[in-house]
């Protein structure tokens, strides 16, 4: 076996990483959508999907079977090469920006040591802008192809919000970068690792020897910048519903709809991903590493959880829902055993997990600020990214910049 | 080293596939997208040479920023299809000629290398984005700096442009 992968390691690893990705990231899309209906239901006094399903579990799979049997007509007049070539240029690089995201530290399987994500670039974070900044181009054509004026509005709207708040969001990064002094997103993480666990990572920059500096600004108006470039709520004036009918995918229907669909909310977990990785340690533990007890927190809340699961499982409405839920709860239950019962299994599932987490408690803010916040007016929008935005993370650059430099003196 | 070569045929055939169809397409957008196939196929010729940094601004820079401001104008005077002319005078009898002499000097050029170019510069020496910035802002600063006074004296003209109609 391990000669193999000695041999070969480098084509079949990447390969079976893949595919194990794009099956991670498209089951977690559908399931965010049911999180987002479930979580803004239950903040506004509702129930949310519970029909299809225990508590409406199998609501994605109905929606995506929906989607493939719908069917497809095309708007007269569109302009062909453009409405095809927009949704698949969409998901596409929605994807690919998650080739360069490290979510783990490096790992060895059979004696095979490789990288926690698909590609170890050492300009990783380029890499990620240069994908976003092509990002664009799937709204923009997807506006202009489909030959009518809501679209045509909602995908100028979007081009011009991107271009704007584009500075933003780059700028709001130069701070971790001076900090860490590297492009490359692995580093960037393991620069923030330090003995006092989350008080080393950038946003509050206590790191080891005091390189670090606080990056409060930076992470607020990355935030904020990232929300636009996401085009969500309070910023999705790309597909103002009471103004465009849905913006710049008005004309598409089932799977090309889909892809768009599947495309925004790969780009909300690649921009979570970032998020965490540049301002909130990625893969790295809150706690000190010295706290050997915590490397248990994984079992400690997966065995609650299964045994919750199961329990009120038994007790559910229909029968259906009492076959499944327990299982599920048993599974859970048994995973948090085993993890508890095999430190090395444990040690290796520590980075993944503390980077999931984060990332889903960002995930999570998304959907709530969707819950809470009102669009904003378009004027509001391009005064709010030019005239505070750009000048906050530009005040920003300037003053990490100086006081790094007054370190060194 | 196949592999290496399959990939520069594969991104030269697409880049001069796309500066083929910027000029044969008849409408503006369509232009834009093949200029935008042409930086990045570049982007990627740049990859292959170990020039990262570069390449990822290129597509940064041209493939996104240029590139989207140009669809953007486009989409906001919703341009339409050109019209064609037959050829012109000057482009039967001065153009093709000069078109022919220019490709005759490029194939004389390279038939002359005798398949044996130098290789781009050895790893390390320029790839890594530490390297070229310290010569950016040591050995090439003025050179730098000049260019940020043109960059300023296009945004100070874009000003007065919009503030010459109140």
């Amino acid at each position: 076996m391990s000669e193999i992968l000695a041999k070969y390691g480098f084509l079949i690893v990447p390969i079976i990483k893949v595919a194990i990705l794009v099956f991670v990231v498209l089951t977690l899309d559908a399931y965010l959508t049911w999180l987002e209906r479930k979580v803004i239901a239950h903040i506004q006094a509702r129930w949310g999907p519970h029909r299809v399903g225990p508590h409406g579990l199998l609501q994605p799979l109905a929606d995506g079977i929906k989607f493939i049997l719908k069917e497809d007509p095309m708007p007269l007049g569109v302009d062909k090469k453009a409405y095809f070539f927009a949704p698949f240029l969409t998901l596409m690089l929605a994807l690919t920006s998650l080739a360069v995201i490290p979510f783990g530290p490096d790992i060895t399987i059979f004696g095979y040591t490789t990288n926690f994500g698909i590609a170890d670039v050492n300009i990783s974070l380029l890499v990620l802008f240069a994908i976003t900044a092509l990002g664009v181009y799937g709204l923009a054509l997807a506006g202009w192809g489909s030959n009518s004026k809501y679209s045509l509005l909602g995908g100028l709207r979007s081009s011009a919000q991107m271009i704007s708040y584009e500075l933003a969001l780059t700028l709001s990064v130069v701070g971790v970068l001076l900090i860490a002094g590297d492009l490359s997103l692995k580093h960037i993480v393991e620069k923030q690792a330090g003995d006092m666990g989350f008080l080393s990572w950038n946003i509050i920059g206590l790191t080891k020897g005091g390189g670090g500096f606080t990056q409060i600004i930076g992470c607020i108006c990355f935030f904020i910048a990232a929300i636009a470039e996401t085009n969500r709520v309070p910023f999705d004036l790309p597909e103002a519903e009471s103004e465009l009918v849905a913006g710049f995918h008005t004309e598409y229907a089932s799977m090309k709809f889909a892809m768009f669909f599947i495309g925004e909310y790969t780009s909300m977990i690649a921009v979570s991903s970032l998020f965490t990785i540049l301002f909130f340690g990625g893969w790295l533990s809150p706690f000190p590493a010295s706290w050997a007890m915590t490397h248990y927190l994984p079992s400690m809340i997966l065995v609650p959880l299964g045994l919750w699961v199961f329990y009120d499982g038994i007790r559910y409405e229909t029968i259906f829902g009492r076959i499944i839920l327990p299982g599920l709860g048993a599974v859970l239950t048994v995973l948090g055993f085993t993890l508890f019962l095999a430190p090395t299994v444990n040690e290796l599932i520590q980075g993944p997990f503390w980077f999931f987490a984060k990332v889903g408690a960002v995930l999570f803010f998304y959907i709530w600020m969707r819950a809470t916040l009102p669009r904003f007016r378009y004027d509001q929008l391009m005064d709010f990214g030019w005239k505070f935005l750009l000048p906050v993370s530009i005040a920003n650059v300037v003053l990490t910049s100086a006081i790094l430099m007054w370190r060194m003196k | 080293m196949s592999g290496v070569l399959l990939l520069f045929f594969l991104l030269a055939g697409l880049a001069v596939f796309g500066a083929v169809a910027l000029i044969l397409q008849s409408h503006p957008i369509h232009s834009a997208l093949s200029l935008i196939l042409v930086m990045v196929s570049l982007a990627g010729l740049y990859l292959l040479m170990g020039a990262e940094f570069i390449a990822a601004v290129q597509i940064i820079v041209y493939g996104g920023a240029v590139m989207v401001l140009f669809i953007f104008v486009i989409m906001l005077l919703n341009a339409g299809v050109e019209e064609r002319t037959n050829f012109s005078k000057l482009a039967t009898f001065g153009g093709i000629p000069l078109a022919l002499a220019l490709g005759g000097i490029i194939a004389a050029a390279i038939a002359r290398s005798s398949g044996h170019l130098p290789p781009p510069a050895a790893n390390g020496a320029m790839t890594s984005t530490r390297q070229l910035s310290m010569l950016l802002f040591s050995t090439f600063v003025y050179p730098f700096e000049l260019t940020s006074v043109l960059i300023l004296v296009a945004i100070l003209g874009a000003i007065v442009l919009a503030q010459r109609e109140n």
